[in-house]
């Protein structure tokens, strides 16, 4: 089932969530059977910062109630070592490559944005203007006029397809996507997670979490995921990404019913490395076995 | 690291074994497992485990993700065993089908069917597998019930179902230098020194073994390992006080050696410190909260002595005590 997005020719439309599978660190660990039976139609990558990134203080991750709080902090090498290292290696990937980039300046966005433009090996550029527990609190994707103004500024910068990934951490996200929209966004991506707290266990008044709070992922968010993704794709034209708590072909089915082109998984990939090739096929198989239109999935 | 580390490549993807054995050491619980299309893993390597069925649902609506667990004791399957193994489920399900058909001949011929996939697609995957031997190896983990992931993995019976992704990480690497192995655990960090004894053992190289345990209910943990000097908290076995106590006599004995440790962060502490204190190296198995187990997730990170973290799972679990400030107490 061959999905077109944004100028992309997909072999199916599940690909990750950023931040979500490593696949350096998987050839690693599984290696060249990874390349052979690579789960995703896209690899998205974790987000590269302009600077390295140490992360945020253990612990990161909290067991919740069908799901999980992370407080990862967007550890990562930063641009140059993406560039040298890492590209190389994922360029050998049977699958497209996006990359995903934040910036705390515009400036900063537009010189990474510059930086991707002139690699060949990538096919797409996904702003990360929604990540909830790194630094100030204004959040780019929080504000559709903020958002605006940043996507207008990078959308010269590339040809690439732009895609910007919302925070679910927004009174009206279609505003927000809508703004993403009249800037020259070729697609938008959500949800990311859910801002969330877990409480120590044993130590009263004090965070399990090293940097006290995170972000709730899992299906736990998935009926949140799926009314977001609705509400976006009844107000957009351009393609959305859509992801959160999806954990089977059918979870994936409904978010394409939401009007998705796209499903990202991410959570049940820690669960599974191969979750991605289950849940397409288990997606394909629903297609096969009922009345969804596959023309339904075929974005702009 | 690099080419030289001791890492056993995984199969990619979860994969759903069938418990062989349940049994009880003390407090401790040993699930035995066949892994027919896994490889042998090496020592110190770990896997992510999930009951099959009913994962969740417990306290707090958990467990949700898999939990890590180093290996206790791995060996390759013989020809033999697979084919009696093999005749034994046929046997099984042959028992299951006569029931059904005389309930509901339809349907038992259908479970049949896709258990004939099914066992066609692992002995598939079997062959396809280089690392291992040609009938997989079985596997056995050591647990203890303190949460509601290890209470649920720990009440699996022979025949339930187990989710597996692994070997994982890398092993212990081998003594240097001229130097011995000298293997500390405590409670259930003793499951990796048991493995990396079989292998030392089988090499003609035995080590000096000192386990620490809480108490009495614990100390049966102990006979996982051959001729272990045992010390618990409350003296109801050997020493009465810490495994360190043991390791600083050892080392008083002769300091030539490689420790190899893995136990609770306090113990694994004070290993790293007394062995920098001797200039001995140390190779420690450290534990973590983990989502994944092969990189994805980067919520098992440790502090590095030199600033910066490292991934656990893909960089770990073993680690040289000297990367280490300390061990941290989570």
């Amino acid at each position: 089932m061959t999905v077109e997005f944004c100028g992309l020719r997909l072999a199916h439309p599940i690909v990750n969530g950023s931040g979500t599978f490593d696949a350096i660190a998987a050839r690693r660990t599984f290696g060249d059977q990874l390349l052979e039976s690579f789960p995703f139609a896209a690899f998205v990558s974790k987000t590269i910062t302009l600077q390295p990134r140490h992360g945020n203080p253990p612990p990161r991750i909290y067991e919740a109630p069908a799901g999980m709080i992370n407080s990862i902090g967007l550890p990562n090498k930063g641009l140059h070592a993406y560039l040298t290292d890492d590209l190389p290696q994922l360029a050998q990937l049977p699958v497209p490559i996006i990359t995903n980039v934040m910036g705390s300046t515009s400036n900063e966005l537009a010189e990474l944005v510059t930086a991707l433009e002139d690699r060949p090996q990538i096919d797409a550029i996904e702003l990360n203007v929604s990540c909830p527990n790194v630094e100030t609190g204004l959040d780019i994707g929080a504000d559709p006029h903020e958002l605006h103004a940043v996507v207008a500024r990078l959308r010269p910068l590339t040809a690439k397809p732009l895609i910007v990934k919302l925070t679910p951490n927004t009174a009206d996200v279609a505003a927000v996507a809508q703004a993403a929209e009249d800037a020259g966004a070729d697609a938008v991506s959500l949800i990311n997670t859910l801002r969330a707290y877990a409480p120590h266990p044993t130590r009263a008044g004090a965070a399990w979490l090293g940097n006290a709070t995170g972000g709730l992922s899992g299906p736990a968010v998935r009926a949140v995921a799926l009314a977001q993704v609705r509400e976006v794709a009844r107000r957009i034209c351009i393609p959305v990404v859509g992801m959160g708590g999806v954990q089977s072909g059918l979870h994936a089915g409904s978010m394409l019913e939401a009007g998705a082109t796209l499903v990202a998984v991410g959570t049940e990939n820690f669960r599974d490395p191969a979750a991605g090739t289950r849940i397409s096929r288990e997606l394909d198989d629903l297609f096969a076995n009922s009345g969804h239109k596959s023309d339904r999935t075929a974005g702009a | 690291m690099g080419l030289s580390e001791p890492r056993t490549l995984a199969p990619f993807g979860r994969r759903t074994l069938s418990v062989t054995e349940r049994r009880e050491v003390g407090a401790y619980v040993v699930l035995a497992a066949d892994d027919p299309a896994g490889p042998l893993p090496r020592a110190g390597q770990f896997y992510m485990l999930a009951a099959a069925e009913r994962w969740g649902g417990r306290e707090d609506e958990r467990p949700f993700l898999p939990r890590a667990f180093s290996v206790l004791r791995a060996r390759e399957r013989a020809a033999g065993e697979e084919r009696a193994a093999d005749e034994e489920r046929a046997a099984d399900e042959e028992r299951a089908a006569d029931e059904e058909r005389a309930a509901d001949e339809e349907r038992a011929a259908g479970e049949e069917r896709a258990a004939g996939e099914e066992r066609a697609a692992g002995e598939e995957r079997a062959a396809g597998g280089s690392a291992g031997g040609e009938c997989g190896v079985a596997l056995e983990f050591m647990l203890e019930a303190v949460g509601p992931g290890t209470a649920r993995l720990a009440e699996l019976q022979p025949g339930d179902g187990l989710h597996v992704t692994g070997p994982l990480g890398i092993g212990f690497p081998d003594p240097h230098d001229g130097r011995r192995a000298l293997l500390c655990g405590g409670g259930v960090g003793t499951a990796p020194l048991a493995i990396w004894q079989d292998e030392l053992l089988a090499r003609g190289e035995p080590a000096p073994t000192l386990l620490g345990f809480r108490d009495a209910a614990h100390a049966p943990g102990a006979t996982l390992l051959q001729n272990a000097r045992v010390a618990t908290d409350d003296g109801s076995h050997g020493h009465h006080g810490l495994v360190t106590d043991l390791l600083a006599a050892e080392l008083d004995a002769g300091d030539d050696v490689v420790v190899y440790a893995c136990g609770p962060p306090p113990m694994l502490e004070a290993v790293r410190a007394l062995c920098e204190e001797r200039a001995v190296p140390s190779r420690l198995a450290l534990e973590s909260g983990m989502a994944c187990g092969y990189g994805a997730c980067f919520g098992c990170v440790v502090k590095l002595r030199g600033g910066g973290y490292l991934r656990l799972c893909v960089d770990g679990p073993v680690l040289d005590g000297e990367l280490l400030a300390e061990v941290p107490a989570h």
